[in-house]
């Protein structure tokens, strides 16, 4: 889902805090914050994390407490552990590929090519568009006898059905998010390379070293902070993918692009099993924050060592 | 300083190629839209011939775009305005309160962006029926208000650290209230960052599908992501009317994007994310 908000970390390394203000601010200027974060974000989040121990449908007032019942359906049910599995394999595949594939264009704009502007410009476009449009845009470009199907037909592989065939429907949702998303690695790598001096670099080009060394003894541990912010930014929005399944395969065919947040959707809208839908919401949030303390926990390590 | 060499040149050509790849699903959004369906199913690769806009204005008369659109705009502007105000002035109380408390506070809030806000939309739901806001666009953007809000202050909240504070240590000692500090001292710096703020929650608002889904579906006040997809579930496989409506509904933050490109890659390479 594209709305959810997750830092990684400040961008940039900051300075010390200044020193605190010697006046003390009331308040009461935070009271309509406060009262935003309080009425929208924290009561209705615990209201939800105690229903995930419920019955209630979603709807009416009968509301039962069931203790685990919910989480012990949730891991008997065939259905939620294809969609775990479905949705690690599609998190860890997104930061891989988005990542790889950032990096390689960051990279290649950092470097002193004359088309480096334009081009950052429109690799990094796809990332303003509406996720539920992207989604559709694909949903035709893999429709049998469609662009991609055509293409792989003049290349000899007839009758390609990328989102219908349950063996590759994953990578074609996969590769859409991908396509979307490649450019925001792309910038927050580009943002990192820009930070390095760049004697460093001619440093090492004086000392002998080739394009391959100056990567990997150069930029890359240089690089170590915009690496982590992407790799924790892509984990985590991949963790919750929802609007790019339901605008290709809609979970289908079968089980086979089904995520925790589409079945999360079915559930607690379509079925009405609405306990039973946030204790699938409860699993993500779970595996969103072991993803969020390993990043805190390795940036920690590096500042210390 | 290294010059342009033959590899440069190499380069060039193969970054050239791999936006063309990235460039190509963008081409097919513009240059089905301009063919007819039958057009499209006979030749999915072709490029339009002549300038045929039949799908625009059925998509824009028959899909209910142009209100939903209004709706979304309305949704993002006003969500936007309350968090630049409501954001400001908390980060504000957040960056310079005395005690310890401000910065606890400020802890909590920054938390909430690890919440998954399905786990709350629901029960928000219900809390909007009871007070009669139930399908009502008010709905969407006080859900937005809170929901992007912990994003909100974290970039206010880091700008005014960086803040001296002796400006405002002055101005005090001058006799002006807190309310006068942050008016006449604060409020004028925070452009750069309100940009930002400004850029980051709107995309965010305005892209988002399934609260909007969840709190308008089936009313008249949708957003233009929830009328895309009732529309492209609509016309199935007529590609053609399907792609119109969804060129038409990136026009407006595509005009946006090229128009502010520099700054909005800025705020995004920042690593924060809306």
């Amino acid at each position: 889902m594209s709305s959810e908000t997750l830092t990684a970390a400040p961008p940039v390394a900051l300075p010390q805090r200044r020193r605190r203000a010697l006046y003390g601010v009331p308040i009461w200027f935070a009271v309509p914050g406060l009262f935003f974060f309080l009425a929208i974000v924290a009561y209705p989040t615990v209201l939800g994390v105690y229903y995930a121990f419920t019955d209630w449908s979603g709807l009416g007032s009968a509301i039962n407490f069931i203790g685990l019942d919910n989480f012990v359906a949730l891991f008997s049910s065939a259905e939620t552990l294809a969609a775990l599995g479905n949705t690690v394999l599609m998190a860890a595949s997104i930061t891989i590929l988005q990542n790889v594939i950032g990096l390689a264009l960051a990279l290649g704009v950092s470097s002193r090519i004359k088309s480096r502007n334009i081009l950052r410009t429109l690799l990094f476009a796809p990332v303003v568009m509406t996720p539920i449009i992207v989604g559709y845009l694909w949903q035709f470009l893999y429709v049998p006898d469609g662009p991609v199907s055509t293409i792989a037909a003049a290349l000899g592989f007839s009758g390609v059905n990328v989102l219908g065939d349950p063996s590759t429907a994953l990578w074609g949702v996969v590769s859409v998010v991908v396509w979307q998303y490649s450019g925001y690695s792309m910038v927050i790598f580009v943002a990192g390379i820009q930070n390095i001096p760049e004697e460093v670099g001619e440093a090492a080009e004086l000392d002998g070293a080739g394009p391959f060394k100056r990567f990997a003894y150069v930029t890359w541990p240089l690089i170590r902070t915009a690496t982590g912010i992407n790799l924790t930014l892509s984990l985590i929005t991949s963790l919750k993918l929802f609007d790019q399944v339901i605008a290709t395969t809609q979970g289908g065919p079968g089980y086979a692009t089904q995520t925790l947040s589409t079945l999360l959707y079915n559930q607690a809208f379509l079925y009405n099993r609405y306990g039973y839908g946030i204790a699938l919401g409860l699993i993500v949030f779970i595996l969103i924050a072991v993803v969020a303390f390993a990043q805190m926990w390795l940036l920690r390590d590096r500042s210390e060592s | 300083m290294r010059r342009y060499s033959s590899r440069t040149f190499l380069l060039e050509i193969v970054m050239v190629a791999a936006a063309l790849v990235f460039v190509f699903p963008l081409w097919m959004l513009i240059s089905v839209g301009f063919r007819s369906s039958a057009d499209v199913a006979r030749n999915p690769l072709g490029a339009p011939t002549s300038l045929y806009l039949d799908n625009f204005v059925e998509g824009w008369r028959s899909g209910a775009l142009g209100p939903a659109m209004v709706n979304s705009v309305i949704i993002v502007v006003s969500a936007v305005v309350i968090l630049v105000v409501v954001g400001a002035a908390a980060s504000y109380y957040f960056a310079r309160s005395s005690g310890r408390t401000g910065g606890r506070l400020y802890l909590v809030v920054a938390a909430g962006l690890m919440v998954p806000f399905q786990i709350g939309v629901l029960p928000l739901y219900r809390l909007f029926t009871q007070v009669g806001l139930a399908g009502n666009p008010l709905s969407v953007i006080l859900f937005n208000a809170g929901i992007q809000l912990p994003l909100t202050v974290l970039l206010y909240t880091g700008f005014m650290r960086q803040l001296p504070v002796e400006y405002e240590e002055a101005a005090r000692v001058d006799g002006a209230t807190s309310w006068q500090v942050f008016r006449r001292v604060i409020v004028p710096l925070l452009l750069p960052v309100t940009g930002t703020v400004v850029i980051l929650d709107g995309i965010a608002i305005w892209n988002e599908f399934f609260t909007p889904l969840l709190y308008l579906g089936g009313t008249g006040n949708v957003t233009l992501p929830v009328q895309i997809y009732n529309f492209a579930g609509e016309y199935g496989a007529d590609w053609g009317r399907i792609f119109a409506g969804l060129l038409l509904a990136s026009i407006p933050v595509l005009i946006v994007f090229f128009v502010f490109q520099r700054y909005i890659i800025r705020s995004f390479g920042s690593g924060l994310k809306g």
